[in-house]
């Protein structure tokens, strides 16, 4: 491991990672918090023999990536919410061709057009499906920009050992930040057969068609049981997450990305006030740590749990489903792009402390 | 005993699921006959589009990608792109190509993508069941145009090989059709020229093919074939709209005519491990 460290903006180790993962293909279209991914990929991508090209649309951009990801080279596009709504339609084709790629979505505030300050309201779209149809995509959510680079460049084995998309979700807040990252000498990038490309027959017996359209009910019924299994397989084996300071906590802090990153300090805020407080920070938003979730609510020590998000409450309903009643669930979120101030969650925490608030949220 | 016709090699065995009298069997032939006779079976990749033609790829025997609807220009994009020197082609109708993928066939030909374009015009969707396309013409009865398309209510019929032969990036743009022996070897022509054109890497290639629908024409074939003529014609003349001097000695290389300053913007990404 290398220990050189450079200063880098988000965005620009978004696309620094994929380059150094071995993806040599960017198609994207601008839009803002995330257009230096494009722009860092729009010299480097060229300069590394890649191709970059500035797509007419997020559409047809996400369907440049089903083409090469279809071909069997390693692809990324990224853009912003209101960008990713748009790529939907070839996320879902994606899942049904089982083709590997990596999307980023740089989220910022919605619905429609929105504003273009942080936050994370896209995390039913990124977890709960986004386009039709029964499918999954691996959702990553980093909290640095060292973490963003390490991750976008497991993005890239991830997609190509189970032929899906995956999501790395940060926010307008991470994109933009500029923090020292640790580059490695090499990457470990696992280079995986894809018999299934289609690049030209080349002396197979057969053509490879890659598609995701079966007419017949049975043949898709079986084509969608054998996409569960995967998920399943993936449920079972790549759950990340982050346990901060569980051992005997009381109150358990679940946040995710930007919103851990506050809530960390609360941590020690709250120790100060002599409350001890945890916090599980998901790293996949899908597949989700219910286990690490289900587990705290079982620690005796524990007595409820605080969602922290920059949403009116999203990623509470799967910290719910883990919990399952066992304690509180309280909520604290800002909407609109705007990011909590550490006092807003510590007096959060202090009031359920005390036992002065509700269960429930703040809105 | 001599063989004097035989399937292609370019096609599979599986049977079309087109209907009686529907040119698509003839079209999907040219193309097939195109690779064989290209020695381009074993590299090239073929891009299926939505519509009457999604199955497409399971008939064409070179490797196939079955894109969303309208997007096939982006997909054929995103292969061509990696793989410079293989043929890769798409295979749209009008509803496909003309209608909701509008934006990709122009920026496919404005960035003069090397891909060549199968685009085959029937007037009308014919999958769906007969709704009026955007080519369909004035005056036409369909499912959507109950009255017959009227320009004052449903506008005009878009022409698609006129406008896209006005972009700098297209190279080779031209439309033929396949009702007659005749009008056949010419639309053959046209695929092999589009080819030579993607071989000698000069840029976005274009062959449009009218096509009869006879179920949704409500028509016998050989009426549908007739109306075609009388009228399909009248709306999209045949010929070459763009690159007519474009010429290739025997061995298919680029002699001489007017080309875009492009079609070197493909790379080799490296070999796919299988």
């Amino acid at each position: 491991m290398a220990q050189k460290r450079v200063l880098m903006k988000g965005n620009e180790v978004i696309a620094e990672a994929a380059i150094r993962a071995g993806c040599r293909n960017y198609f994207g279209y601008p839009i803002t918090p995330q257009t230096e991914v494009m722009h860092y990929m729009a010299k480097k991508m060229v300069q590394v023999g890649g191709n970059f090209v500035q797509a007419e649309s997020e559409v047809a951009a996400i369907n440049m990536v089903y083409g090469a990801a279809a071909a069997g080279f390693r692809v990324m596009t990224s853009s912003s919410s209101p960008g990713i709504s748009l790529k939907q339609e070839g996320i879902s084709y994606i899942a049904g061709a089982e083709l590997p790629a990596v999307v980023v979505n740089i989220v910022r505030a919605g619905p429609g057009l929105g504003g273009i300050q942080p936050a994370q309201g896209d995390y039913f779209q990124a977890t709960k499906g986004g386009g039709h149809g029964d499918y999954r995509n691996i959702v990553i959510a980093p909290a640095s920009v060292q973490e963003l680079y390490e991750l976008v460049v497991e993005a890239f084995n991830l997609a190509d050992k189970y032929r899906m998309t995956c999501m790395i979700v940060g926010d307008g807040t991470l994109g933009q930040m500029m923090e020292p990252v640790a580059f490695r000498d090499e990457e470990p990038v696992e280079t995986i057969a894809k018999p299934w490309a289609a690049c030209g027959r080349k002396g197979d017996s057969f053509h490879h068609t890659v598609t995701s359209i079966y007419i017949d009910p049975d043949v898709l019924e079986k084509k969608n049981l054998e996409l569960q299994d995967k998920y399943k397989i993936v449920e079972a084996n790549e759950v990340r997450y982050e346990a901060i300071n569980m051992e005997d906590a009381e109150i358990v802090i679940t946040a995710f990305s930007t919103c851990s990153r506050i809530s960390r300090n609360v941590i020690r805020q709250a120790a100060e006030l002599g409350i001890k407080v945890g916090m599980i920070r998901p790293i996949t938003l899908w597949p989700f740590p219910y286990k690490a979730i289900s587990e705290a609510a079982d620690m005796p020590s524990v007595k409820a749990f605080l969602d922290v998000e920059l949403n009116a409450g999203q990623m509470i309903e799967d910290v719910r489903l883990g919990v399952n009643g066992k304690k509180p669930v309280y909520f604290h979120g800002r909407l609109g792009g705007n990011l909590p101030m550490q006092k807003e969650i510590l007096d959060k925490i202090v009031a359920i402390h005390e036992g002065k608030i509700t269960e429930g949220g703040n809105f | 005993m001599a063989v004097v016709f035989e399937p292609t090699k370019g096609l599979t065995d599986k049977p079309f699921h087109y209907c009686p009298g529907c040119c698509h069997g003839i079209i999907h032939r040219l193309v097939a006959e195109t690779l064989v006779d290209n020695d381009a079976l074993e590299t090239a990749v073929g891009v299926a589009s939505v519509g009457c033609t999604y199955n497409s790829y399971e008939y064409i025997a070179c490797d196939m990608v079955q894109a969303a609807h309208g997007r096939a220009p982006a997909v054929a994009t995103g292969i061509k792109r990696n793989l410079k020197d293989s043929f890769v082609f798409t295979y749209q109708g009008d509803g496909d190509l003309a209608s909701i993928g509008t934006a990709e066939i122009v920026h496919a030909a404005a960035r003069s993508e090397n891909i060549t374009v199968i685009f085959v015009n029937n007037a009308v969707y014919g999958m769906t069941s007969g709704q009026m396309a955007p080519t369909t013409l004035v005056g036409q009865v369909t499912t959507t145009s109950p009255w017959g398309r009227d320009p004052s209510y449903q506008g005009y019929p878009i022409n698609v090989s006129e406008f896209l032969s006005n972009l700098a990036g297209a190279a080779y743009v031209e439309r033929v059709c396949v009702t007659d022996y005749k009008n056949i070897q010419n639309a053959k022509k046209a695929i092999q020229k589009a080819f030579n054109v993607q071989k000698n890497k000069l840029g976005f290639s274009l062959v449009e093919v009218l096509s009869t629908c006879p179920t949704n024409w409500g028509k016998e074939p050989l009426a549908a074939m007739d109306w075609l003529k009388e009228n399909m014609e009248k709306q999209y003349p045949l010929g070459c709209y763009k690159g007519a001097d474009i010429t290739f000695d025997a061995d298919g290389k680029y002699v001489s005519g007017a080309i875009p300053a492009t079609a070197n913007n493909c790379v080799n990404v490296g070999e796919v491990k299988k």
